[in-house]
């Protein structure tokens, strides 16, 4: 199991919040990921609290839903920094030097893959395709889609967002 | 007038949204009266954003325009004119337009994805209704005759598929789209699902007359969001138009569908692991039988189709099966959307007949390669397909032809890489991809690919001892795989091998000069 994080994002009142998203889905065929997305969405997270009461509501044990959890890549178990930058690592974005362009991004944020600048605020992800293979290499900055892209537009982008 | 912005995630990737915004303000600031429309993209990606201005019904292209482009471009048009540097002419008398058979891709970039009075305007809804008219039989007849084969790259008939759900019992059926295209080079469905969302409702809604099946998902990958907002745009219209609900059109035929995200789990574009997720289980893949069609989501009779076989059932619906059967060649009939991708001049989607080469496809409608340089391979198929390098593109365009060059159609999508290409490297990721998306149920996937990265490893500091075990493993894996994840992995790593043999040998110092 993962540590539980040192300050937990689960607080008080987040047994009601937790307990109102899963009565939403409730009734629904399979609503294990609805549910898991919206956690996420809520917390930055999944936090660890949250599994034995989604594991109860559904009937699954623990061991069940920290399968499902640790599973897809998507489920975070730590919240990343406000910003995230994720950088298409996949063959259409590699024909268009998309290594290099990891490599230089990386130099220059000083961090490597799922790793957080030292001063929190931004997130390294790698992703593999976000379909837009006709205009490689491709980023996303907090949602924001780069196509064509290039280390100075992202770096220009990503001190805006950091400022 | 109407004036088009693509509001498709590659045209706004390339500044669409920002094309949108100055042209609103400059229509105001010149007083010009336009309405803007969000459409989908025609698929020429490197025009991107292409501008479209409608005027005595003929739509004028501009591309690619930047916001800067943008208050010349409406001065000329408030002088009644269409000069501008980025004009192109009608957008359907371009050579990339007229080549085309545009069948399932008929209306994206035309219409406005979500409006139903649009979509009708488009022909929309003729293969529903012509669907209800034929029944469940009639349906299953047209599709047989049709030929249409899985677009998702396994090639299985989707008339039989439907068939034998058509034919099971059990108190609730499904129809289920994978729309988890993670296939690099692949941009169909996404385009697809943001151009033309109503196409592949209509085409759930007829197969779900086919089968019996009352209830849908869409089952779409958590990185395109777009793609997400689109279709749930969609279902509401079309609930809301009663195109799905309880007696769809007014028929007796009642079906309803939502969309599903996933969670960033390439394993889950292959079906029983799309299930499995679905069910809220982790991704692993299930061993077949039972087919999904006879004990799929919840053990239930269930289609599972790619968007691409799904929308293009409407088409075939309205104009007969035997319309569709009439093109493509030996056993690839009608059309099917080429992914032209990567390091390419002309990169978009060009929907046409089977059976063009690979050379035509390549060199003549995607124009070469972007960087000018030699074309040194491309890769078909996605991260599990083989890469054919220009010795072998005489190869037609199908799903045989393909595998007769050791190769496969998969998705469609094509991957092209200069003379730069790292053959050695290229290989490690395709095994280093397999090793992180590997769901970890079977041995050869989930060891193998790792074995096999660790042996690259060893043929890159210049082991050539290596090479025969690489060529063994790939065999392991390629037989004795659970899925297609573990299966296909070695088909870009053996087709490497065999078409650059000196990037694998000899001292990895000459290795790099050779790339150079």
């Amino acid at each position: 199991m993962p540590s539980t994080p040192q300050d937990s994002v689960f607080d008080s009142d987040s047994q009601d919040r937790l307990d109102r998203i899963i009565a939403t889905h409730a009734g629904r065929e399979g609503p294990l990921l609805p549910i898991l997305h919206d956690v996420q969405a809520e917390w930055g997270m999944i936090p660890e609290e949250a599994q034995p009461i989604i594991a109860k509501a559904l009937g699954l044990t623990r061991a069940e839903v920290y399968g499902v959890v640790s599973f897809y890549h998507d489920f975070r178990d730590h919240p990343a920094g406000p910003h995230v930058l994720r950088l298409c690592r996949a063959e259409a974005c590699i024909s268009m030097g998309g290594d290099e362009l990891a490599d230089q991004i990386c130099r220059a944020l000083g961090i490597g893959w799922h790793e957080t600048t030292p001063d929190g605020r931004l997130t390294l992800e790698p992703v593999f395709c976000l379909g837009l293979c006709a205009c490689a290499p491709s980023a996303e900055l907090d949602g924001k889609l780069i196509g064509r892209a290039d280390a100075a537009r992202i770096s220009r982008m990503v001190a805006e967002v950091r400022a | 007038m109407r004036i088009f912005v693509p509001i498709d995630a590659a045209a706004r990737a390339l500044g669409a949204d920002e094309v949108a915004s100055a042209l609103e303000a400059a229509l105001q600031d010149q007083g010009v009266g336009a309405r803007i429309i969000r459409n989908g993209t025609r698929g020429m990606i490197w025009l991107e954003p292409l501008v479209e201005v409608e005027r005595d019904g003929i739509r004028h292209g501009f591309g690619p325009v930047t916001p800067e482009d943008v208050p010349a471009l409406v001065a000329a048009l408030a002088a009644g004119g269409l000069d501008h540097p980025r004009a192109l002419g009608p957008v359907e008398d371009l050579p990339w337009m007229r080549g085309q058979t545009r069948l399932t891709f008929a209306r994206v970039g035309v219409t406005d994805p979500v409006s139903m009075a649009d979509y009708q305007a488009h022909g929309g809804l003729a293969g529903l209704r012509a669907a209800i008219a034929a029944g469940p039989e009639g349906i299953i007849g047209q599709v047989m005759e049709s030929g249409l084969r899985g677009r998702g790259g396994a090639g299985f008939p989707t008339a039989i598929k439907w068939k034998t759900v058509a034919g099971a019992d059990g108190p609730q059926k499904y129809i289920i789209c994978n729309a988890d295209e993670g296939d690099s080079g692949s941009f169909a469905d996404r385009m697809l699902m943001e151009g033309d969302p109503l196409c592949l409702i209509e085409g759930m809604a007829i197969a779900a007359i086919a089968t019996g099946a009352t209830q849908g998902y869409v089952y779409i990958r958590s990185e395109y969001p777009d793609a997400i907002r689109a279709m749930t745009e969609a279902i509401g219209a079309a609930r809301r138009h009663g195109m799905l609900g309880e007696a769809m059109l007014g028929s007796r035929f009642g079906y309803d569908m939502e969309v599903r995200v996933g969670a960033g789990a390439y394993v889950c574009g292959e079906e029983t692991s799309l299930l499995n997720s679905l069910e809220g289980k982790r991704g692993v893949v299930r061993a077949k039988p039972p087919l999904p069609a006879l004990q799929g989501f919840l053990g239930r009779p269930t289609v599972v189709n790619n968007v691409l076989s799904l929308a293009a059932v409407p088409w075939i619906m309205e104009h007969g099966g035997a319309a569709y059967g009439a093109l493509g060649i030996g056993r690839s009939k009608g059309t099917i959307p080429i992914q032209i991708a990567g390091n390419v001049r002309h990169g978009g989607l060009y929907e046409a007949a089977f059976g063009m080469s690979l050379g035509q496809i390549v060199m003549e409608i995607g124009g070469g390669t972007a960087s000018g340089r030699p074309v040194k391979a491309v890769q078909v198929g996605g991260p599990l397909g083989a890469y054919i390098p220009p010795a072998h593109f005489d190869v037609p365009f199908g799903y045989e032809e393909l595998a007769g060059k050791d190769g496969l159609l998969g998705h469609a999508g094509i991957t092209v890489f200069d003379d730069t290409a790292d053959a050695l490297k290229l290989a490690r990721f395709a095994m280093e991809f397999c090793a992180v998306e590997s769901c970890g149920k079977c041995t050869p996937c989930r060891i193998g690919s790792i074995r096999a990265v660790e042996t690259l490893d060893r043929i890159a500091a210049g082991d050539g001892d290596a090479i025969p075990i690489l060529t063994d493993l790939c065999n392991t894996m390629k037989w004795g795989s659970l899925c297609a994840l573990g299966g296909f992995a070695p088909f870009p790593v053996m087709s490497l091998l065999t078409h650059f043999p000196d990037e694998f040998t000899g001292p990895a110092n000459a290795r790099k000069e050779a790339a150079e």
